[in-house]
Parts: structure tokens; C-alpha cells; sequence
């Protein structure tokens, strides 16, 4: 038997042995139960993948019917604005409805839009460079911008670089999104595909995150209660 | 939990599948929670285009994964290390264990969050934490009211769907001292606020992982409520311990994986938060883990990867849509099969990890109906692998008792004078039952403990046969075929 002590956190553990145990028990080949379309390189093509999916419709209309339709049934609240004005004054009325005293946010162009039209009384916390835990979590809510927003799921892509890191968009209790019309896609075969074309260079981000509705769980009888942990509510704000 | 020294494996199962199926209340819950999911899945499943389409092309992106898994592991650990991620294979539970406990040593951990993760039952990995006198304090709301009552999981995606919410509310009065209430919400909210310290005070998050991705050197975590990114995002170290066999070869596999993981599993177009995590904090990044570290878990995976006829049970992306239309599961429950997978997936998988005559009872556990294989998003073949390894099991281990029963059958079926004797005397050792049911003379006492033996014909099939020929022949004569 292979000895067990190998476990000290500077080694790899049992690397060599488990790769050898892989490719022995890999000489007898399995038979392939369900053969998939393929294409000419023999990978099943993700291209097929969207003939298969719940259908989203060709004409940028279609796909933003679909979004605002998934995000009502979602439970994400989701405005149209004209303007990063527009975007501001919807903010602030939920700040005062909910009596908000801090928004925590990131630096872009979005969403620096957004900050220089929303009221002064609000007290504002950049995460850009480092934050603290304390801080962010008494945050009211979080403001950030996203990656993609996808329509046949009706999700919010979040990444680092895009929206101001990996816990912004999760830890306070309100997350708002400002995302422009443009950043609407077909579904999550698009949403990749454009991730790989934009981060070729410098490879993901460390983080890449498809949010779809507020946090939410049924653990509790199956039955549907949102803001588990993360935000409780989930505002999209999609300017032209 | 476990049957270590206690009663062996069958055993158990014998005696608590009878309980449960007995238990009324409890199986009421489980029968609602899972008519509440029907609804969703069926109403979601029924948006896709093609469902039979794309379960086959998920089927054959796990073949291809698990087929040449050496070389995308070896990718994957490529391109994760490449970006400041460690990465540890573990061959067995001790070894990952240890590995957990002596980093969190090493890095003076005090608090540990951790996320769902299937593999942390398997290895019993809280038992070992807090023996070492590590806080671990589980997230997931499932997961942290079963920690609380001090429960395994009872199935390995809804954890605690067998309990009421006065159940709930009962045990969260005893333990948090928090106000009695009937509202899942205001239950939810109770957890919201005891967890959201320990994201903050916690120094290492540990979760699993449901795909490996090789192209990407990525681990992807679908979760609902948060609390998985919370997990990865907030400590300053992380652990993701995941079973080698979560490969997928390409990040835009999960284009088609993600959708059908949520569809098949809770009837949800896509799981709240999917997020793919390609290591520790990079430069010029402003926040994440300082480090994290891939546990790759072996653990007798490998020995079912060597059985070609049942390999594709490690396609298993671990949906628990199986269970959810299991007429078993329903009945006997989770807490019976003492596994830590349950449920028809549970029964095939155990008796490679866990030892083959320990476990073999679970291939019974079954109605063959089909139901598991007709429903599993990635197309295994279930309720034939239960067949296979109640075939291997005699195999490995012939049955005397049952053999010779066999030979006896056979016999007589091949001795049509015998045969009908046999069918002649059959009424008159019926009538002789009686006096021996229930008893340990008794030869068919397994089955006459709980139904009625059934009786036999007053006549048999062949008399009957020949009875309806002459009776026939005779009438053909006698019209003598006048149409
Ligand atoms: S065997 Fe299939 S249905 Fe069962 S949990 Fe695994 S993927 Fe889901």
C-alpha cells in the first residue's frame, strides 16, 4: 500500500501515484453510452449548445425581453434609465426610502458617472485599493459595474477586474449593478466565448461570477426565501 | 454516521428503513419538499429546445473528461499553480485530512467558514478540525441546521429537507435561544445573522467544487445563498477540496453543464451564483485569499475509474435529481443508507469506495423501475450498475444457500413430469402453510413476516391448457367449419 504520512502542506501529496493509478485503470476503454454531435476537431461543438438550450431569440429586442421577463421572475429589480443621472436618482430614492447611509462602490466609468450625480448625504467607500471587512459589511448596499448580462439565464456576470473585486457584489445587503444595453448577451455560450476574446492577453480574472437574482434558498421545506446570505436585493440599472 | 464497530452496514440499513418507512410525519415532509421540486424541474425542463440533445453532449464532455483524466488534471494543475495556487493530491481521507489540519496549524488558523462541500462528510473532515480544537462553523443554511442538530446531511443537496420548519424553529430556540417562529423566512434571517460574523472573523474558508475546469485552471462552485462566495472571498486563506472526477476539459462546457446542473437539481434556470475561481489574490487585485490550495481527492475513486463497465458513474455532476424521484429514497429516507452519498447514485458508488459485500444490500434498495436513469442529466446508466454489482458481488462471493435454491429451480424446470407433479402438490402444501407460518419452520418466513403468501391456483396452468385444447378440438370437430 501506498504510505499515507505524505501529507506535509510543502509537498504535492501523492501526485506520482494517483497519476499512475489514473492512466493503469485507463488501459481498458470505456464504451461511449450517449455519442454527441460533433464537430469536424471531434469535441462536441458549443456551438450546438444553444440549439438545445431554452430558445432566446435572434433580434437584440428579443433578448431584452427575455432578460427583463427572467428578472421578474427572479425578483431583480431592473430599471431602465436614460442617463447615469437617471441611474443616480433611482438610487436615491431607495436610499432614502431605506434610509441608507453608506454605498460602498468601485472606480469605472459607470459608475463614477453614477457618483458624481448621486446626492452628497450619502456617504461613499471605495474598495479600490484594499478595504476593511468591517467597513464593508456595514455598508447599506454595494454599487458596482459587471462584465456581460446574459439573457437566457438573466444573470449578472460579475468579474474582479470588473466589479471591483470578489466580495463587493456579495457581502452588503443591496447589490446595484449599472451595466449599459450593449453589455446584454444571448446566453452563456456568448457570455464565454467574449470572455475569452477580452482576457486572451492577460489571461481570466480570478474570479468570474454568474449571479442570477438575489440570494435566495428553499433549504427550509423547498419553500423560496431570499437574502440567504448574500443581498437580499438585487438592483439592475441598464443605461442605453 | 458511521458503522464502524456498530452493527455491520445491512443491518443498520435493515432496521432503519424500517423505521422510516414506518414514520408517517417525516415522510410527508420528504413527499412535499419533493413536490415542490417536480413543479420547478418540470416547468423548467420544459423550456428546452432539445433536453435529449444536450443530455447526450454532457454525457460525452464527462466521458471525454473522465477518459483522459491523467492529462486534464495535470492541466488543470498547470494552469492554477501557474497563477500562485497550490495544488495537493490526496490519495485517501487521512491524507487530505492531514493536509487540512497541518496548514491551518501552520498558518495559526483560529476560525474556519466552511461552504457545502460533499467531500468534507466523506473525509469526515469537521470531526478532525474540531478534535484539534479548530471553531468550523458550516454556512450553507442546510448544512449549518444539520451541524446544529448534530446530523449528517440527509440528502446531499438539500440537507435538511426532511425537517419542518417548526422542527427548525424548535431546535434553533435550544441552541441560538432565538424567539419560536412558523416563518422559513424570519428562520433564514436567524442564520443570516449569526453567520455574517464569521465570514468576517473566519482566517480560512473552506468549500468544494463542483467542476475542475483544465483550460482555465479554474474550480467552479454553483451555489444559491452566497454563502459559498462569501466563504472564498472574505478569509485570508482558502481550501477547496474536490473529487478528482469534477474535470470538465473547456470553461465553455459549462455553457451547457451549468444549465442542466440547475435545471436537473432544483428546477432552476441557472443556480444563484456560479462562480469560477482561478486562484489566491492577484497583483494588483484588491481583495480575495492571500492563498489557495486545491485538494484533489482520490480516495478509491480510481478503482471505480478501472471498472470500464462502470465508469460513467463518475460523470455524476452530483444534481441529487436521482433521489428526488427515487420511489425508495422517498420512503426509507436518507439517514438509512449511512452513506455519505445517498439514494440510487449513493448505492452504486459506495460499494467501489467503501468495499463490495459491506455495501452490496444498497443494490437492493431498488425497484428497478428506472426512474434515476431516465432523469440523470448526464445520462448514467443507474439502475443497470445496481444490477452489475449485485452481479459482482456473487461473483466475488458465491451465496451457497441462494445457489443451491437456483439449482433446485432449475432442476425442476427441466423435468416437465416433476414440474407438474410440483404444480399438483402446490394446493396441499398451501393448506399445510399455516401451521408453520410465522414460524422458524417456516421456509418462506422473509416474505410471510409482512404480506400473505400468495395462493396458489386451484388449478394449474397446464391442466387448464389442456383442458380448453380437448374442449376446442372437440367443438372444431363438431362445427366441423361451417364458416
Ligand atoms: S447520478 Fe445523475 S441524477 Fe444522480 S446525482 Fe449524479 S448526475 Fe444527478
Amino acid at each position: 500500500m501506498i504510505a499515507t504520512s505524505n501529507s506535509s502542506t510543502s509537498s504535492n501529496g501523492d501526485r506520482t501515484q494517483i497519476l499512475a493509478k489514473i492512466r493503469e485503470a485507463l488501459r481498458e476503454e470505456a464504451p461511449l453510452k450517449h455519442p454527441a454531435e460533433r464537430s469536424a476537431g471531434g469535441e462536441p461543438t458549443t456551438a450546438h449548445f444553444r440549439e438545445w438550450l431554452p430558445p432566446v431569440g435572434s433580434s437584440a429586442e428579443e433578448r431584452f425581453a427575455l432578460f427583463a421577463r427572467l428578472s421578474e421572475t427572479l425578483k431583480t429589480e431592473l430599471h431602465v434609465c436614460t442617463d447615469a443621472a437617471q441611474a443616480a436618482a433611482v438610487i436615491a430614492s431607495i436610499a432614502e426610502q431605506c434610509e441608507w447611509k453608506t454605498v460602498a462602490l468601485h472606480h469605472g466609468e459607470l459608475t463614477d458617472a453614477v457618483d458624481r450625480a448621486l446626492p452628497t448625504s450619502l456617504n461613499r467607500v471605495w474598495v479600490d485599493n484594499g478595504y476593511d471587512k468591517e467597513v464593508l459589511e456595514a455598508c447599506d448596499a454595494g454599487l458596482s459595474e459587471c462584465e456581460l448580462l446574459v439573457a437566457q439565464t438573466g444573470s449578472v456576470c460579475v468579474t474582479g477586474p470588473s466589479s471591483g473585486g470578489r466580495v463587493l457584489s456579495v457581502l452588503p445587503p443591496h447589490h446595484l449593478v449599472v451595466a449599459r444595453r450593449s453589455q446584454l448577451v444571448t446566453d452563456l455560450t456568448e457570455a464565454y466565448a467574449s470572455l475569452a476574446t477580452k482576457y486572451r492577453e492577460t489571461g481570466y480574472p480570478s474570479m468570474i461570477s454568474f449571479i442570477t437574482g438575489p440570494s435566495r434558498t428553499g433549504d427550509i421545506e423547498r419553500i423560496l426565501v431570499l437574502g440567504a446570505h448574500g443581498p437580499k436585493r438585487l438592483t439592475v440599472l441598464l443605461l442605453p | 454516521m458511521q458503522a464502524t464497530d456498530e452493527a455491520p452496514p445491512s443491518s443498520q440499513f435493515h432496521s432503519d428503513a424500517d423505521r422510516s418507512a414506518n414514520d408517517g410525519p417525516r415522510r410527508a415532509a420528504v413527499y412535499r419538499a419533493l413536490s415542490n421540486y417536480k413543479t420547478a424541474r418540470d416547468r423548467t425542463g420544459a423550456t428546452f429546445t432539445d433536453w435529449k440533445s444536450a443530455r447526450a453532449a454532457a454525457s460525452t464532455i464527462k466521458h471525454e473528461a473522465v477518459n483522459n483524466l491523467d492529462k486534464y488534471l495535470e492541466q488543470f494543475e498547470r494552469n492554477f499553480t501557474a497563477r500562485g495556487g497550490k495544488v495537493f493530491w490526496a490519495n485517501d481521507s487521512r491524507q487530505a485530512r492531514d493536509y487540512i489540519l497541518n496548514l491551518a496549524k501552520e498558518k495559526n488558523v483560529k476560525a474556519i467558514v466552511k461552504s457545502k462541500a460533499m467531500t468534507g462528510e466523506e473525509i469526515h473532515l469537521n470531526e478532525a478540525l474540531v478534535a484539534e480544537g479548530f471553531g468550523v462553523v458550516e454556512s450553507d443554511l442546510g448544512e449549518f441546521i444539520q451541524q446544529l442538530k448534530g446530523e449528517a446531511p440527509y440528502h446531499f443537496v438539500f440537507p435538511c429537507m426532511h425537517l419542518r420548519r417548526d422542527e427548525i424553529s424548535d431546535l434553533f430556540n435550544r441552541e441560538l435561544g432565538t424567539a419560536k417562529t412558523n416563518s422559513p423566512e424570519e428562520l433564514t434571517m436567524i442564520a443570516r445573522k449569526v453567520l455574517r460574523r464569521t465570514y468576517i472573523e473566519a482566517d480560512m474558508g473552506i468549500s468544494g467544487g463542483n467542476f475542475i475546469v483544465a483550460d482555465a485552471g479554474m474550480i467552479s462552485i454553483t451555489e444559491n445563498e452566497g454563502n459559498a462566495r462569501l466563504t472564498v472571498g472574505v478569509p485570508r486563506i482558502h481550501v477547496a477540496l474536490v473529487g478528482i472526477e469534477k474535470v470538465v476539459p473547456r470553461l465553455g462546457d459549462l455553457a451547457l453543464l451549468l444549465p442542466m446542473l440547475a435545471t436537473a437539481g432544483t428546477g432552476q434556470h441557472l443556480t444563484g451564483y456560479n462562480s469560477m475561481y482561478g486562484g489566491p489574490r492577484q497583483p494588483g487585485e484588491n481583495d480575495g485569499p492571500e492563498e489557495f490550495h486545491v485538494v484533489l481527492l482520490d480516495n478509491h475513486r480510481t478503482r471505480l475509474l478501472a471498472d470500464p463497465e462502470q465508469r460513467d458513474a463518475l460523470h455524476c455532476i452530483r444534481c441529487g435529481a436521482c433521489l428526488n424521484v427515487c420511489p425508495i429514497f422517498k420512503n426509507i429516507g436518507g439517514h438509512t443508507y449511512g452513506t455519505t452519498y445517498q439514494g440510487p447514485i449513493g448505492s452504486v458508488i459506495t460499494p467501489h469506495f467503501r468495499g463490495l459485500q459491506d455495501w452490496k444490500h444498497l443494490s437492493g434498495a431498488s425497484s428497478l423501475c428506472g426512474a434515476c436513469t431516465e432523469t440523470c442529466p448526464v445520462g448514467i446508466d443507474i439502475h443497470h450498475h445496481l444490477l452489475r454489482n449485485r452481479r459482482n458481488a456473487v461473483t466475488q462471493k458465491p451465496t451457497p444457500l441462494e445457489n443451491l435454491m437456483w439449482k433446485a429451480f432449475s432442476f425442476l424446470m427441466r423435468r416437465p413430469r416433476l414440474y407438474s407433479f410440483a404444480t399438483k402438490v402446490a394446493p396441499l402444501a398451501a393448506k399445510l402453510h399455516p401451521l408453520v407460518q410465522g414460524t422458524l419452520a417456516d421456509p418462506v418466513r422473509v416474505w410471510t413476516d409482512t404480506r400473505d403468501f400468495p395462493e396458489p391456483a386451484a388449478e394449474s396452468f397446464r391442466t387448464q391448457f389442456k383442458r380448453h385444447q380437448s374442449t376446442r378440438a372437440s367443438q372444431t370437430e363438431s362445427t366441423n367449419t361451417t364458416r
